[in-house]
């Protein structure tokens, strides 16, 4: 008894020195988020040192950040919603009639490199004039979040009992009336898991909007290397831009950590 | 009516639109892509495509720059992933244990896989500052010398690669979790009566029933470490010189700094066909393991 006690200790404190040597980074940028230059620049102020906000004023009054964050937020959701709009009935057909082979097509946009893609969509969206235009971006984002909520809502629909479905096909209840009355409602969980990752896969997408995007619709991802010019860094300043892109994703998955770490789980076993 | 015909081909009518988005978005790219690797093609109107057969890769395969490339690539993905898989079962087989705060523990844990790969790349650009960064601040408290992370050639893939482990090892962690929480408990029961140790119950149960769950977390982080671009192109850009240019950072200087659509093509379908053989021999290898 004594033995096992002492034995979980040890897994304790084993357990929190890898949580916070894994935290260090994200401890690390906050930190010199609040620093000025010199600041960051001696070492004696690594842990105490007089908070400032200038860094973080810097980054929406001089950088214009909330144009950024718009823009994020603007294909973010734009992508997550035209993925739930073709993602979940194709996921439910898929599903319901067992249609594997369109379930493997879904897995190969994992495999391939994204510039495979990037090359003719610059072309072709250069010839339509839709570079730097929300439409480029959220189509392109799209590609990666619609696979992916197809895939953990297949596995999901999987799982629902068929038993309440069959009953409302019998009382004469359309199979679009099923699907959008029964199915999609007791759904909450499987959609509201999906929907978070796939806006977290946009909001960090860096690939996609350095390509397409242009001054107007440029993404966090891409507005965040406005602070590195040829001459020096304003580390204080990045690491203020860093926070405010990260930060959210963090809450969000500290917060809705059931369906994030579910998700995360399920992605990454099936996907 | 309408909902009649509906009703009979609902299986068409609810996959087809992701179906067609599939083939527009990704189908037609990749053949374009394949098309385009056999031209001689920059994108300006002074210079129209031109058809040059296998020239393209012909250059390619004779390049130091292209062979580089591969070895960067190898080695990035080699180095990462062979640490990923031991430290993430590592840390899995603790945090699967009991102790105070497991929930916490675990959720702050798996925090940087969602980080922003990019923000992330540039806190690391600060830690790896040579004079200035957190990295050197600890070897000096260890009494070591301090280190030049990403100006060394010969340090900087090491460096990206602790990068790569420190977002990516929760992953591992999360599925061979997964797959701990699924163990049946009698082995450990039958292992118990017969006094084994903890060692032996790890090395001769554990791990054996848990190694299917691992070869799918190194699989997939396989086709994802190939593939890193985020963190390299945040902080080194493939140098120094071209220290640390993996294919896909080759690609997209190809493509998008020299506007050579049709190198970068060729590139591409080379670089693709290295991912699906590369996860196809290891399909291949599970299933032989599996058997066995």
């Amino acid at each position: 008894m004594e033995q096992q006690a002492k034995s979980s200790k040890t897994i304790t404190v084993l357990a929190w020195l890898i949580v916070l040597a894994f935290s260090m980074p994200f401890i690390w940028m906050i930190l010199a988020s609040f620093k000025t230059q010199a600041q960051i620049m001696s070492p004696a102020q690594t842990f105490i040192f007089k908070p400032t906000l200038k860094n973080y004023s810097a980054v929406f009054e001089q950088y214009n950040f909330i144009k950024y964050i718009t823009n994020s937020l603007i294909v973010a959701i734009g992508s997550t919603l035209g993925s739930l709009l073709l993602g979940l009935p194709a996921a439910y057909a898929i599903a319901r009639y067992r249609l594997q082979g369109l379930g493997l097509l879904l897995l190969v946009a994992r495999i391939i490199p994204a510039i495979t893609f990037l090359i003719p969509w610059f072309i072709l969206f250069s010839q339509m004039k839709l570079i730097d235009t929300y439409i480029a971006l959220i189509l392109s984002h799209m590609l990666v979040g619609m696979p992916f909520i197809a895939w953990i809502m297949i596995s999901f629909f999987d799982a629902l009992p068929l038993e309440i479905e069959e009953a409302a096909l019998i009382d004469g209840c359309s199979k679009l009336k099923v699907f959008l009355n029964i199915v999609l409602p007791v759904s909450g969980p499987g959609i509201i898991t999906a929907s978070l990752l796939s806006v977290i896969f946009s909001w960090n997408n860096f690939m996609f909007s350095l390509i397409l995007a242009g001054e107007k619709t440029k993404t966090l991802p891409v507005a965040v290397f406005n602070f590195i010019s040829y001459s020096d860094v304003n580390w204080g300043g990045l690491m203020a831009a860093a926070c405010i892109i990260t930060l959210p994703v963090l809450v969000i998955s500290l917060v809705a950590q059931r369906y994030i770490v579910s998700g995360l789980a399920a992605g990454a076993v099936k996907g | 009516m309408r909902t009649g015909w509906l009703d009979r081909n609902i299986k068409w009518a609810f996959t087809l639109p992701a179906v067609l988005f599939v083939l527009i978005m990704m189908a037609f790219p990749i053949a374009y892509t394949f098309r385009t690797s056999f031209y001689n093609w920059s994108m300006s109107a002074a210079n129209p495509s031109t058809w040059v057969g296998l020239d393209n890769y012909r250059i390619l395969l004779s390049e130091q720059r292209f062979w580089n490339a591969v070895g960067s690539t190898f080695y990035f993905t080699g180095l990462a992933l062979a640490l990923e898989t031991v430290l993430g079962t590592a840390i899995a087989l603790v945090l699967y244990r009991n102790f105070a705060g497991k929930n916490v523990a675990k959720t702050l844990f798996l925090l940087p896989m969602v980080a922003t790969p990019v923000a992330m790349g540039l806190v690391w650009l600060l830690i790896y500052e040579p004079s200035i960064g957190g990295a050197n601040a600890f070897l000096q408290l260890l009494g070591l010398k301090p280190v030049d992370w990403l100006g060394n050639p010969k340090n900087v893939i090491p460096s990206l690669a602790i990068v790569d482990i420190w977002q990516w090892t929760p992953m591992i962690s999360l599925i061979v979790m997964a797959g701990l929480s699924t163990l049946p408990h009698e082995p450990y029961e039958a292992a118990d009566v017969d006094g084994a140790t903890g060692w032996q119950k790890l090395t001769q149960i554990t791990l054996p029933l848990v190694r299917p769950t691992i070869m799918v977390a190194v699989m997939l982080r396989l086709i994802d470490v190939l593939k890193t671009f985020d963190i390299i192109y945040s902080t080194t850009q493939g140098g120094p010189g071209n220290a640390s240019e993996t294919l896909n950072i080759y690609s997209y200087v190809q493509g998008f700094q020299y506007f050579k659509l049709g190198m970068a093509s060729s590139l591409l379908v080379m670089f693709f066909m290295l991912v699906m053989g590369l996860t196809l021999i290891f399909i291949w290898m599970r299933k032989r393991l599996g058997v066995q």
